[in-house]
């Protein structure tokens, strides 16, 4: 059955007349004779079961936006989860700057055509290295939990020890990532080990640790703030018992916490990694992740990064700027033995991005925004934990998030999340199933983005919901 | 058929030049690029100034000394930087030759990147409030299967060496649950891509790598020589990275399966091969493909990108979780799967590239899919005929026999007649305002490589226009090398004094690390 | 200012062009002469030195006199300093190695030589334990030494970037020792016979493939043998500076060109023999393995600097306990040539062929076929 030639907007040349001269210059009068080279056994001869294709860019468009529209969004509901994909402000600048063609559709050019490529990137590792007080960033990885996996892996290059101890508190979807990441054939070479905590505080417990503490630990990690919100007040004792044993201290940081945190870099951290996705990134429905990792100017690091770095150089032009690729050929540091992991693809347009929040908010910004973000969630917990049956699980100080038990208002969380639903609201994340101790509690994440009115409606909505 | 003939050579381009000055350099003390909002009153009141709730210890002590810039400047300033940047909307992405650049339809870069639909999810949503979402990746997975024959998909991964990495793990699982703890080895071959080797290599495995016969293809003696039963499994592309297509590819298979091994296709270089061959007749077990290239979703200056990774039935188990199921009326993010390697990436991975994928199946169809692998193919023969006839180029390996996606030329004859060499051509060619090629992987098995693919996105019009520049570097080659070798002259930089940095004093990734190093800053 | 010192062995090259193998020795080359062979590498210098002139306001120059270097150099626009003294038209072996002595007394940076297998010699000789690097610019019909450029403006290109700080790797080449009478009667009888240092331009890769470090790939090869080395067995090591990093990890003293000998990860025995090595491994009841690489420009794996390693112990050992470890550098430099092996007993050789896996990194390996060919 002849079917009816399409051109396709995409496919230039399946203009009929174009393909027949491209055919005669290369000697095929039939398309399938391009493929000789494929044996015929190994050809596909039927037709792919797709469904019938959507032509026209209008129709593909309203397609797919009925499609999407079936979500709801953090745009006409509240939303109050976070748990690695917080709410956060993303100046317009930004959104601008990342859908820029050439940015968009850029891959591994040289440092001459791209010149402009290389140099944001450059700026983004620079920008970071401020905000975490640290002088060495490699471009960036998948996400978060790439980051942690790969410092942990450094670590166990650097000192060649084979056990890491990691907060029993941390976000349990890094901890798969990096359960995986650690494993090896036949079986895992890296031990790990999940320190205790105070169900109370959420703090690690520091008689754990220090039981667990020996000569073939080769990192401690903590997250700070902790997945579950809190702030680690502990940390730089931790940082001291693990560097006493000689064991590398990684700290999982939450970027724009650094405005009023200190950077862990400056309260003992070896290695602090973490995800970039607060600076200037949507929601994205988890697409829009970032990992970094950031060390000490010391060989010893440098050399045991699995990625790239750009280094700024001059160039044959007097007074340009110019870029190199650093290769660590002639040094003689750090376990040379062992592979690199792999690198490849990652994130970097969401770096660029990054850098321009970064470039935007400028050290105020990111004193401000830390500062809001506390208020507000310290509101929030307050206003919460005025409601009957509610409170809030740890004592500890936090920054954007907190938990809040349910227990004794005789509904699970899931119950309440279904009804604040109905009250255009997303509720937090419902942590029984990973945190059992913690009988019906949420992770509740408020940040700058949220008005009093918003948070205010929260309380009123779970009074409404846990009441009836 | 008449076409107006008019000069191609674009040999007036200038690259934007803007001497742009590093955006620390800008700063100017006091200003505010964006402001904050600021909590209510009422709250301030109520809870104070928040930030002191953190002990004296961790407050931060000294401000981040981030540039202080206004907002106008910013923008100007990443405005130049993007004119700097020979992205595939500006240029020939025939250059990437293996990176499959194709035209990214802009109806769908504004859906995934403007519609709350996608942009204000949250991963974490009661699925019933993300159906749509859960609708675009089931669907996006059945597409999938179909076009390799595979039966289950996961689009976790952030990328195709992310996506061989879980393949790495999946086939390490696969082994361990059969309590197989001899199976330490995976084999490879020179020509796949790296990743093919430094993932497994990751995962654990001992790697054992094939070099390519004098034809070209993996040599399958050595193959069979290095399978036992240590091997956990191969891992292979193909067409490898040359373009060309290993015809006894199921031969390697057998072998492999022979001996109780997997076998893990590596389908970065499908373009070509859609509805035409699939990883299922060849046998595979496991396959993976580049949504960021072969499916249209673009490849932003290095990422977001997302490697699909497919399997068979046996090895559905192992996948990462969670899983997006349909039961007919409701879509469901099923995690109860005990023996799954875990996430190789929080939450779903990239959607914005799932959702790509999906308008760009959708708009083809069966005929459209496999009309842009002929029309790929077409091209790069043609290319590849136009290529052959410039003075100065060596096409190694295979003789006489059709490429499929792209092909890996060499320079080695310009290098032996005039002294100028790949490296040197490249820089050149950003002054006709194409962007730099890609040469090879390491090693350089093919002496002088440049690997260039014109896939369908590209009329003959853009591939003359390439052709023409690549004839004229080569004249200049012959007429004046040292003209070719002291390029580029209108590119938005010069060449770097230093292009690799490995001397420790040099080592600058960072401002404030050079800044260190000049002494201008403690 | 960088300084360079010019060499040319006037009388490379001249057996091969008339059909003769080499011109070493006198009598060889009256004979070539007769034939009517003229000099090759003074012009092949000249071309290299034409490279190098593009530079010559940023170096300082040392030749040696008349067609020993300056002559050349003045062809080629350089205005060098002459040192030393020669009777021109009849130059002998004893010039060159008098002339690298007298360019390491001016502690050149670099010795740019033109000639074949034994100018390298000669200039190894000359050298001693001096660390001056060396660029050979190829003039001689037989090349198996590796400190030779592929051609001449390549020698003047990779000399230049060295000249000018640019970046180079520094690699220790081998120098091959050729028995010439042996060689023009068809027998071919090489060893290795030392190293010299050598500038090699350095390709830059890109993001896309990651970081590549020939160096710490060969680090990762040492820790992964020393890492699979079993208790109460003999590791025999041969020559060659990738097997030395085996040593080096270990901590261990070593011969460069020598047949070494581990036990338990100490050393046993340095620079053995070939009957106290066979009465080793019979004392330890053929309980060994021999990890050895590639010598020479073919890839010889036997047979070309490690023929201690006698096919009777080769038997004893037993063809499965040979590990062989290369860089993966090298084996992409020699395919689609095999590895060689020449043990001396065909039927040994024989046997020996097929694939071998040669350790290339940390659990890393490359399949390569293996042949007796000695071609």
């Amino acid at each position: 059955m002849p079917k009816k030639t399409i051109v396709y907007p995409y496919i230039p040349n399946s203009v009929p007349e174009v393909k027949a001269e491209l055919m005669k210059e290369v000697g095929v009068t039939d398309p399938m004779d391009l493929y000789e080279e494929i044996p015929d056994h190994l050809r596909f001869k039927e037709e792919l079961k797709l469904p019938e294709p959507i032509l026209d860019e209008y129709s593909i468009r309203r397609h797919t936006d009925e499609i999407l529209k079936k979500n709801k969004t953090a745009d006409e509901y509240l939303c109050f989860l976070g748990a690695g994909c917080a709410p956060h402000f993303v100046p317009a600048v930004c959104d601008e700057i990342n859908g820029r063609g050439e940015f968009l559709t850029a891959y591994v050019g040289d440092s001459m055509g791209d010149h402009g490529k290389w140099q944001a990137l450059f700026e983004y590792c620079s920008l970071m290295g401020e905000l975490l007080d640290m002088d060495i960033l490699s471009i960036p990885m998948y996400d978060g939990g790439q980051a942690a996996s790969s410092s942990l892996r450094m670590a166990n290059r650097i000192n060649n020890r084979k056990k890491v101890l990691l907060p029993a508190t941390m976000n349990p979807e890094i901890f798969m990532v990096v359960k995986n990441y650690l494993n090896s054939v036949p079986q895992p070479e890296i031990e790990i080990v999940q320190i205790k905590f105070d169900p109370n505080t959420g703090l690690m417990d520091l008689n754990d640790l220090k039981n667990n503490m020996s000569n073939d630990v080769c990192a401690v990690f903590i997250e700070n703030p902790s997945y579950l919100g809190f702030i680690e007040t502990q940390a730089e004792e931790i940082g001291k018992i693990a560097r006493q044993a000689g064991a590398e201290f990684i700290v999982y940081t939450d970027p724009i916490s650094l405005g009023v945190m200190e950077a862990p870099a400056n309260y003992g951290a070896t290695i602090t990694c973490g995800d970039y996705h607060p600076l200037g990134l949507h929601l994205g429905a988890g697409g829009c992740q970032g990992g970094f990792i950031a060390t000490h100017d010391d060989m010893k690091y440098i050399s045991e990064f699995k990625d790239l770095m750009f280094g700024l150089t001059d160039t044959i032009q007097e007074g340009e700027w110019g870029f190199g690729e650093v290769l660590y050929d002639r040094t003689s540091y750090g376990s040379r033995d062992k592979g690199k992991e792999f690198t490849g693809t990652s994130t970097g347009l969401w770096a660029i991005t990054a850098g321009v929040y970064l470039s935007l908010m400028g050290p105020k910004g990111m004193q401000e925004v830390g500062t809001t973000i506390m208020q507000n969630s310290q509101y929030a917990a307050k206003k919460l934990s005025a409601i009957p049956g509610v409170k809030i699980q740890l004592s500890s100080p936090f920054f954007k998030e907190f938990v809040v038990n349910f227990d004794m208002t005789g509904k699970t969380v899931a119950e309440i999340n279904k009804k604040l639903l109905e009250f255009k609201i997303f509720g937090g994340k419902d942590l029984s199933h990973d945190f059992p101790q913690f009988g019906q509690s949420a992770l509740y994440c408020v940040t700058e983005i949220h008005q009093q009115k918003d948070i205010d409606k929260l309380a009123y909505a779970l009074q409404g919901v846990i009441s009836c | 058929m008449a076409r107006q003939q008019r000069k191609l050579l674009r040999d007036n381009y200038h690259q934007a030049r803007w001497d742009e000055p590093i955006i620390f350099e800008m700063s100017v003390p006091g200003e505010r690029g964006v402001l904050v909002p600021m909590a209510s009153e009422e709250i301030a009141s109520q809870v104070g100034d928040g930030a002191s709730a953190i002990p004296a210890s961790l407050r931060r002590k000294k401000a981040p000394a981030l540039p202080e810039v206004n907002q106008m400047r910013v923008n100007r300033h990443y405005y130049h930087l993007s004119q700097e940047t020979l992205g595939t909307d500006v240029t020939l992405g025939i250059s990437e030759g293996t990176c499959t650049m194709k035209y990214s339809p802009k109806v769908q870069e504004h859906m995934a990147s403007r519609h709350p639909g996608i942009v204000e999810v949250h991963p974490h949503q009661d699925p019933e409030t993300m159906q749509g979402l859960l609708e675009i990746y089931y669907k996006v997975e059945q597409f999938l299967k179909e076009v390799s024959g595979m039966d289950a998909f996961s689009l976790q991964p952030g990328g195709g060496a992310h996506a061989v990495y879980t393949n790495a793990s999946i086939i390490r699982a696969y082994h361990r649950a059969r309590g197989d703890h001899k199976r330490t080895e995976i084999i490879t071959t020179m020509f796949s891509h790296p990743c093919d080797a430094a993932t497994p290599n990751t995962a654990g495995f001992k790697v054992i790598t094939l070099m390519p016969d004098e034809s070209g293809y993996p040599d399958l003696e050595a193959m069979k020589a290095a399978l036992s039963e240590r091997t956990a499994g191969i891992m292979i592309t193909n067409p490898e990275d040359t373009g060309i297509y290993n015809p006894r590819i199921e031969e390697y298979v057998r072998a492999a399966h022979a001996v109780g091994a997997l076998c893990s296709y590596d389908q970065a270089n499908a373009n070509g091969m859609l509805g035409i061959h699939r990883a299922k007749e060849a046998n595979f077990d496991l396959v993976h493909f580049n949504l960021h290239k072969t499916f249209s979703a673009p490849h932003g200056s290095m990422g977001p990108a997302t490697g699909a990774v497919g399997v068979k039935e046996f090895l559905k188990p192992y996948l990462p979780v969670p899983r997006v199921e349909f039961d007919g009326q409701k879509y469901t993010l099923n995690y109860n799967y005990p023996e799954s390697i875990g996430k190789v990436r929080t939450f779903f991975g990239n959607a914005n590239v799932v959702l790509k994928t999906y308008m760009w199946i959708m708009q083809h169809g069966a005929d459209g899919l496999k009309e842009a692998a002929i029309c790929s193919v077409l091209n790069n023969q043609y290319f590849m005929k136009k290529i052959s006839q410039i003075p100065g180029v060596v096409i190694p390996y295979a003789k006489g026999k059709r490429r499929l996606e792209q092909v890996r030329y060499s320079w080695e004859k310009l290098m032996q007649d005039t002294g100028v060499g790949t490296d040197d051509v490249n820089r050149r060619l950003v002054d006709f305002g194409i962007e730099h090629y890609w040469t090879s992987h390491h090693p350089w098995v093919v002496p002088e490589p440049f690997t260039l693919e014109p896939c369908e996105s590209y009329n003959k019009e853009d591939m003359d226009e390439y052709i023409e520049v690549l004839q004229q570097i080569s004249k200049e080659a012959y007429e004046d090398p040292d003209f070719v070798k002291k390029a580029p002259y209108k590119a938005a930089s010069h060449r770097p004094t230093h292009s690799a940095i490995d001397d420790p004093e040099l080592i600058a990734v960072t401002w404030r690390q050079y800044q260190k190093k000049k002494g201008l800053r403690k | 200012m960088r300084k360079l010192g010019v060499i040319v062995n006037p009388v490379a090259g001249m057996g091969g062009r008339v059909g003769l193998k080499g011109s070493d020795g006198i009598e060889i080359l009256e004979k070539a002469r007769k034939m009517g062979a003229k000099p090759e590498a003074p012009r092949r210098a000249a071309e290299a030195l034409k490279v190098i002139a593009n530079i010559k306001d940023q170096i300082k120059v040392y030749a040696y006199p008349h067609e020993m270097g300056a002559d050349e150099c003045l062809e080629a626009g350089l205005e060098p300093e002459v040192i030393g003294s020669i009777k021109s038209g009849a130059t002998r072996p004893e010039d060159t190695m008098e002339a690298a002595r007298l360019m390491v007394a001016k502690e050149v940076d670099l010795i740019l030589f033109a000639g074949g297998d034994g100018t390298a010699r000669n200039i190894h000789t000359a050298i001693g334990a001096n660390n001056i690097p060396v660029l050979g610019i190829p003039a001689g019909v037989k090349i198996h030494s590796a400190v030779y450029a592929i051609n001449p403006r390549s020698a003047g290109e990779v000399a230049s970037l060295y000249l000018q700080g640019k970046v180079v790797e520094i690699k220790e080449a081998e120098v091959m020792d050729i028995d010439e009478e042996a060689f023009r009667e068809g027998r071919v009888n090489a060893r290795l016979y030392g190293y010299l240092r050598v500038p090699v331009e350095r390709r830059v890769q890109s993001v896309k493939s990651g970081a590549h470090s020939e160096q710490a790939e060969i680090q990762g090869m040492a820790a992964d043998v020393v890492a699979n080395m079993e208790p109460d067995t003999l590791y025999i090591i041969g020559p060659g500076t990738t097997t030395r990093s085996i040593m080096e990890r270990l901590g261990l003293e070593y011969t460069l060109l020598g047949v070494d000998v581990v036990l338990n990860k100490q050393l046993l025995q340095l620079d053995v023999g070939e009957e106290q090595l066979f009465n080793l491994v019979e004392q330890h009841k053929g309980n060994a393995r021999i990890v050895v690489t590639a010598i020479g420009g073919q890839g010889h794996i036997f047979g070309r600097g490690n023929q201690q390693i006698s096919p009777r112990i080769i038997r004893k050992v037993g063809k499965n306990n040979i590990t062989v470890v290369a860089s993966r550098d090298k084996l992409v430099a020699l395919q689609p040539h095999p590895l060689l092996v020449d043990t001396g007993d065909p039927d040994l050789d024989q046997e020996l062929s097929g694939y071998v896996r040669v350790v290339t990194g940390w659990e890393d390996s490359i399949m390569y076929r293996v042949s007796n060919d000695a071609g």
